[in-house]
């Protein structure tokens, strides 16, 4: 491997994106989960929900502030790390970014307001009424910038002659094919998971105090939230094979490890590669490829051989897709346990070992958007612009790229840590019982029953 | 209008509305520090924190909404300004991250420490210092294309007194339009010693301006002939420019009109900054691209021009309502929400 110019782009770019994607999904999720505490607050009349609002929220701007900076940093790199690339793909896919910036400034004017106005409004109904256009707003976001890269991947909606681009149709390049399931998951995984960060958040504070009320409300919110995700995410992954059997079938190919075309194929999970490409030591589950892909177990999958082979994507990926799918297994699963324990009376839903199993399952969500994104990105090499650019053509010429690497890797060091010590800092000087009793004195002398 | 021409206004409007909201946060990093070396801390601290807690983000969503246009009006400029800007560009985005992010783990976090100042009143010096590159070289003569892509030519660019003049400018500007907004802050919260305070720094800010501003003009003459005679052209906006800056200092000076004062400094900006621009024009990026020969397909340009009045129907009442919250409450300005 040659670390030219090409090469350290990716490298930076790939490091960006895996910091700035912890940010961005915890960014389009947690609004959702504020928003609907916050309702659920005012409508059964209980502060223990107003105050997880609240102090989700409050959490939430730490958050935010990383996000905001490093999609600012992401931002400005695609131009320098790529200018090739931005610089076709400025004459056609530009709507959507300029769009976002849009949802962006709305989303950073209401949040402003949001997180300022907590006790100005008699009524707080129309406080919760603010939340709504931040929900939106990073909802959308998360829409156009992944329409984007719906386009790198089934770019549509121009015609080359030669060098020059004519008949562009912004339009058609922001609703191509990939568009509709890239963004219906990458939204739902993007609820998942902080709806999995929430909850794991709750079951540790279980696991370390007493169970309070206030953190078995919280818990009993967030495991709810986690299973409609999970089944979601799970629909919206399965579409998005199909549409890669379609559309992208040497992606789909890679990651599944399936050489020859033919009907009635097997899934592969986990397992190794020996020299001659042939698999070991993993499981088979008959016919269930044919079915990922077409939806019958006896339909035709396309082969990795039909391709070229400096056309195809390395065939690592195939851990990344077992590992995603194998987190979102579990998410269900962890889930419906808890949903299944709290139902029936006999079995406590706060035992230890669940608890534990849901500490688990916040991590584990976040590592699956992770898994997911290096199997979405890796999975389309060697192109930048699938069928029209390759990687190395769109890259900077400028050599100092590795010095830039270092910049920026010692940057998000002290990002994180900065984020992560902030957030102990502000939760452990002010606990929830606490914090109750100053601000909602009645309610935690009834122990929030009413 | 072409679409280069409504593309390239509309960015210079983003641009300038940057170049105000960012210099008050930028120069009131900078006073924050600053009094606290001089213990002056606690007359102004409060105020200026009171103001930035709630917009530090939109103020930054101004500067991505710029680049993003930049390249959506102007592709060609992603690959003259990326090829050749990746180390003060990265430079720069590191200064902004460290800045916003710090502002908010400081704000909602713990208590301000002394680092944190030094940081908060350093980067915002730099940012604006990194940021001003962008507009030099886009002057010609600092990048050269050769087979091997475009290159930034760091020599020239470093050793030039031109370059150097922009940047002091951008650096006292940011001081001088900081003070102006924040005194008019102070007096609508009618805290006397922050207002006292404000109004010398406005007072002391406003020849350095004047001077650099001269100064640049200077350099400009001999860096690039065209540019200062177009702008010779339109000698009447730096004539307004000048004159909104007395009027601005006089009622500074006198101690009345504190927010027709701020509005002043606002115009004094629009006319240079403007007057510059135009002068600027055709070129983007001199001589290698014009706004002409870069701007996007016309069915990007049509696009985008929609989405841009559509998103101004819905940004316009929500920033009202925000400056309505903070800005224009009094209640709120005076701390007492
Ligand atoms: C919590 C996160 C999460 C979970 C549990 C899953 N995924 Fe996923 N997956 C993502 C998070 C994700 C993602 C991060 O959102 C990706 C990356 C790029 C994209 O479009 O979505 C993705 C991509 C992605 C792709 C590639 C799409 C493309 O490149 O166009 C496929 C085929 C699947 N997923 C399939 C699944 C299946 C069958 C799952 C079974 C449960 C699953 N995913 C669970
Ligand atoms: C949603 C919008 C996204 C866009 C527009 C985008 C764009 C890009 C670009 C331009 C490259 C460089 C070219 C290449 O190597 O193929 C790249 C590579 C990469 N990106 Fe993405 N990306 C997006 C999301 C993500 C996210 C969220 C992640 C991480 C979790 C990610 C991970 C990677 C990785 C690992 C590579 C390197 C692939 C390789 O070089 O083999 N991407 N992406
Ligand atoms: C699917 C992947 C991504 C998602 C879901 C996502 C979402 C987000 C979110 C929620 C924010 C915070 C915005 C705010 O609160 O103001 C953010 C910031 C940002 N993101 Fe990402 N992002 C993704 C990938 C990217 C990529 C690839 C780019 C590059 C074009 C990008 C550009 C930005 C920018 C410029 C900001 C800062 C905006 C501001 O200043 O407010 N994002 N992103």
């Amino acid at each position: 491997m040659e670390l030219d110019s090409a090469m350290m782009s990716r490298m930076l770019t790939s490091l960006t994106l895996v910091f700035h994607i912890i940010f961005a999904t915890v960014g389009v999720g947690i609004p959702v989960m504020v928003s609907i505490a916050e309702f659920i607050g005012i409508k059964k009349k209980d502060a223990n929900y107003t105050l997880l609002a609240r102090r989700w929220a409050r959490g939430f701007t730490i958050t935010v502030a990383v996000g905001v900076v490093t999609g600012t940093a992401i931002g400005l790199q695609l131009s320098l790390l790529w200018p090739k690339f931005m610089q076709f793909a400025g004459n056609v896919i530009a709507l959507p970014l300029f769009m976002e910036t849009f949802a962006f400034f709305f989303e950073a004017i209401f949040l402003g307001i949001y997180l300022y106005t907590w006790d100005r409004f008699k009524n707080p109904i129309y406080h919760w009424l603010l939340s709504i256009p931040v929900v939106i707003g990073a909802t959308m976001s998360a829409f156009f910038i992944t329409t984007v890269n719906a386009f790198m991947n089934t770019p549509q909606g121009f015609d080359l002659e030669g060098r020059t681009l004519t008949n562009v149709d912004p339009l058609a390049a922001m609703f191509n094919p990939a568009t509709p399931t890239k963004v219906f998951h990458v939204v739902s995984s993007s609820y998942l998971t902080s709806a999995a960060i929430l909850a794991a958040i709750a079951a540790f504070a279980i696991l370390k105090k007493n169970a309070s009320d206030y953190h078995k409300k919280a818990l009993k919110l967030t495991m709810v939230a986690t299973f409609i995700f999970a089944i979601t995410t799970a629909i919206a992954g399965d579409l998005s094979a199909k549409f890669l059997a379609n559309e992208q079938p040497e992606k789909l190919a890679a990651a599944e490890w399936h050489f020859e075309t033919e009907k009635n194929a097997d899934l592969i999970v986990f397992g190794t590669l020996n020299e001659d490409n042939e698999v070991e030591n993993a499981l088979r589950l008959p016919n269930a490829l044919s079915f990922l892909a077409h939806g019958s177990f006896d339909s035709e999958v396309t082969g990795l051989n039909e391709f070229p082979e400096d056309e195809t994507p390395p065939l690592w990926i195939h851990y990344m897709f077992d590992l995603m799918v194998m987190l979102g297994m579990y998410a269900l699963g962890v889930s419906f346990l808890y949903l299944l324990f709290s139902k029936l009376k006999k079995w406590n839903e706060n035992n230890k070992w669940l608890l534990w199993l849901i500490v688990i399952n916040g991590p584990g969500a976040m590592l699956a958007i992770e898994f997911g994104w290096i199997f979405a990105e890796v999975g389309r090499q060697p192109w930048i612009l699938r069928g029209f650019m390759k990687v190395a053509e769109g890259a900077t010429t400028s050599p100092h790229v590795d010095w830039m690497f270092v910049l920026f890797l010692a940057l998000y060091v002290v990002l994180g840590g900065g984020a992560i010590s902030v957030l102990r800092k502000m939760f452990k000087n002010n606990p929830a019982e606490l914090e109750l009793e100053k601000r909602y004195p009645d309610v935690a002398k009834r122990g929030g029953h009413k | 209008m072409s679409y280069e021409m409504i593309g390239i206004t509309v960015l210079w409007i983003f641009l300038y509305g940057y170049l105000i909201v960012a210099s008050v946060d930028f120069g009131a990093g900078f006073f924050a520090y600053y009094a606290k070396t001089t213990k002056q801390d606690h007359i102004i601290n409060q105020l200026i924190s009171r103001y930035l807690s709630p917009v530090w983000e939109v103020t930054n969503v101004f500067f991505v909404f710029f680049f993003v246009g930049l390249v959506g009006f102007f592709p060609d400029s992603a690959y003259y300004f990326g090829q050749s800007l990746l180390i003060p560009g990265s430079i720069a985005i590191v200064l902004i991250a460290i800045r916003g992010s710090f502002y908010a783990f400081e704000n909602y976090g713990s208590k301000k420490s002394n680092f944190f100042m030094f940081l908060y009143g350093a980067t915002g010096l730099l940012i604006p210092a990194s940021l001003s590159t962008a507009m030099t070289i886009s002057e010609g003569g600092f990048i050269e294309e050769t087979d091997n892509g475009v290159r930034l030519l760091t020599g020239e660019l470093l050793t030039s007194p031109y370059s150097w003049s922009v940047v002091f400018l951008a650096i006292v500007s940011v001081l001088f339009i900081s003070a102006a907004f924040l005194t008019f802050y102070a007096s609508k919260a009618n805290d006397q010693p922050a207002l006292e305070l404000m109004r010398k720094y406005t007072l002391f800010w406003g020849s350095p301006t004047i001077i650099a501003s001269l100064t640049t003009f200077i350099a400009m003459s001999q860096h690039n002939a065209r540019h200062f005679e177009k702008m010779l052209d339109l000698w009447w906006m730096f004539g307004l420019s000048v004159a909104f800056f007395l009027g601005a200092l006089l009622l500074v000076y006198q101690q009345k009109r504190y927010g027709l004062a701020f509005i002043f400094v606002m115009f004094q900006f629009f006319f240079a900054f403007f007057g510059y621009g135009a002068g600027h024009l055709p070129y983007l990026i001199e001589p290698f691209i014009t706004v002409e020969s870069s701007v996007t397909n016309e069915a990007m340009g049509l696009a985008l021009v929609i989405v841009f009045i559509a998103g101004l129907l819905l940004l316009i009442p929500s920033l009202i309502l925000l400056m309505r919250m903070f800005l224009f409450d009094a209640e709120y300005v005076k701390g007492k929400k």
